[in-house]
């Protein structure tokens, strides 16, 4: 799949993702971090680079970011070294930011498919608002500068140019997205900038190995604008080569409300950043210990536990997947699992990745805490489903109850009788009743218009209470009208 | 040898701003300050690790605990221009 591209031409795609961290302090000093505080209340003498001041790096943001370099499954070197990266612009007043540049903390990993370049750590900007028009540097008169974010540890992703498509970019980087959540060391909130991507854009012949023109598509705050911006992109590239023309490499910005890019201006020409060794900062050098803490840590990770709901719960590849990347709804599974031993994996997942899902994106897709059903009930009601002891419309109605009203579905279906009719001759007796009150599409069906039967089935479901199971009326109903 | 260009170039970097004469006599120095670093490249340093800090020592980190912070009062205290609680500086747009 490669969206609107002509055949003969194949996309060439790498991402570029920058991870906040979610230490409770700075990279190099000691203030809080925070989101939405009124501007300037988180600030010292190191993150405002006043003179003399010496930055002292975060344990913690270190070992997170050791955790990411080892889901990642890169390389983490043995002992890296921190730079400096030299720029002008008011949101970092030091001149320069601290990053990695040739010994980056981490190298050579792979995630689905995709290889990592590598993983490093540096600090984010302040941020700044332009006044006269939000967010855009265009037609403002000036820029006011909040250096709470400044200093908040990120580390930085860069994949190898992997990514054939925009929908395996935005795919890609869900899965990205998940497992750094599921290590929990980020928000990964991309509408308030924990989670930011820029994807490097090129355009190849088809089964050609060398690397075309690429633009940099920057800041795209969603992975479905992530997504729409690549294909507007590709759709850019494909008409300037079929007019003659040729890619110029540039910085873009994609505007998701009109589908525009535009160039953006880039803060420093030519990427001339001067990087030279920070002579305030020693080595880092990971010892096994810190790497085996790491290690440690880990929990089964998205990609692995796809695998496993396949291969060892014979769970179906989508249920499976979407399991995978919604840790919540995965927690839930194995304490279903748990609940009810005899209860199918796969019928579990079905539940729910189906029924139950949809029930929770009626409800506005609450947090499972939110929801008054517990793991348990929800076994239950599978397994009473599974073992056709309620149909399972009835399962249907007494799910959207217990997502409602937290009922305890075995209790309802004691209480008020809902159990499948198991008792053959009282299924065959509300047949014959049903055929004898509708002699109309009873004779119908005997003419050879099986179609009608659909009327009869009805009709029987309704004298049920929905409570039969459909195959098992199905069948009664033939029987009764001589189809065999 | 480091031509005009390239001074003019480094100096747009470093934000600098120089008259014609500079950019000359600019040239010319850091033509011979090259000149000496390509006399330290004839150094065989096979086998050396470069040198990235003088001091022996790996590691110096600091816990994850909250330290003291400016009130922004203070942070601000040494702006020239300050709107809203931030501080107010030109376009970066208009500034070029």
């Amino acid at each position: 799949m490669t969206e609107g591209l002509p055949d003969d031409l194949e996309a060439v795609i790498g991402l570029e993702i920058h991870v906040q961290l979610s230490t409770e302090t700075k990279m190099f000093c000691g203030c809080s971090l925070s989101f939405g505080d009124p501007p300037n209340t988180h600030t010292c003498p190191v993150c405002l680079a006043h003179p003399g001041v010496l930055p002292v790096p975060n344990r913690r943001a270190i070992e997170y970011a050791i955790q990411i370099a080892l889901a990642l499954g890169c390389e983490v070197a043995p002992r890296s070294i921190f730079h400096r990266k030299n720029y002008f612009y008011p949101d970092n007043p030091k001149a320069y930011q601290i990053s990695q540049y040739d010994v980056p903390l981490a190298s050579a990993g792979e995630l689905a498919n995709v290889r990592i370049h590598r993983a490093h750590l540096e600090e984010d900007a302040a941020k700044m608002v332009h006044i006269g028009e939000s967010g855009r540097i265009q037609g403002s008169s000036g820029s006011l500068v909040d250096f709470n974010r400044a200093g908040t540890p990120l580390v930085e992703i860069v994949t190898e140019p992997d990514i054939r498509s925009a929908s395996e970019a935005r795919e890609w980087g869900q899965l990205l997205r998940e497992t750094v959540r599921q290590l929990g060391v980020s928000d990964v909130n991309m509408e308030e900038g924990s989670l930011r991507c820029d994807a490097n854009v090129s355009i190849r012949p088809r089964g050609s190995s060398e690397l075309g023109t690429k633009t940099e598509l920057k800041n795209m705050n969603s992975f479905r604008f992530l997504e729409k911006g690549i294909t507007a992109e590709l759709d850019r590239q494909a008409g300037l080569v079929a007019s003659g023309e040729r890619v110029v490499q540039e910085t873009l910005h994609f505007d998701p409300g009109t589908g525009a890019l535009h160039p953006l201006r880039s803060k420093e020409e030519a990427h001339d950043y001067r990087y030279l060794p920070e002579p305030d900062l020693v080595p880092l050098a990971p010892d096994s210990a810190m790497l085996e803490e790491a290690r440690k840590s880990l929990p089964e990770l998205p990609e692995a536990k796809a695998k496993r709901y396949r291969d060892e719960l014979g769970i179906p590849e989508a249920p499976a997947e979407l399991l995978s990347v919604r840790a919540e709804l995965a927690g839930f599974l194995e304490a279903m699992l748990a609940a009810e031993p005899d209860l199918e994996p796969r019928v579990a997942a079905n539940w729910l990745t189906g029924e139950f899902a949809a029930e929770l994106r009626r409800k506005g897709d609450p947090d499972l805490s939110e929801v008054p059903v517990e793991a348990a009930a929800l076994a239950s009601l599978a397994s009473m489903a599974q073992a056709k002891k309620i149909s399972h419309g009835t399962a249907k109605d007494l799910l959207t109850r217990m997502v409602d009203d937290g009922i305890d579905p075995v209790a309802v279906v004691t209480e008020e009788d809902l159990g499948q009719l198991s008792d053959s001759s009282e299924l065959e007796a509300i047949v014959e009743k049903v055929v004898e009150e509708n002699p109309g599409p009873a004779e119908e069906v005997q003419a050879g218009n099986e179609k009608a039967i659909g009327a009869l089935v009805g009709a029987v479901m309704k004298e049920t209470g929905g409570r039969a199971d459909g195959g098992e009326v199905n069948r009664i109903l033939r029987q009764a009208l001589g189809l065999g | 040898m480091i031509d005009r260009d390239q001074v003019v170039h480094v100096a747009r970097l470093a934000r600098l701003e120089l008259g014609e004469d500079e950019v000359g006599a600019l040239a010319e120095e850091l033509s011979s300050i090259l000149d000496h670093v390509d006399r330290l490249l004839a150094v065989d340093t096979d086998g050396v690790e470069p040198t990235t800090h003088v001091v022996p020592l790996e590691n110096v980190l600091r816990d994850d605990v909250p330290g003291e912070e400016l009130t922004p009062e203070q942070a601000l205290a040494p702006a020239p221009s300050v709107e809203d609680g931030a501080f107010l500086v030109p376009s970066p747009k208009t500034e070029g």
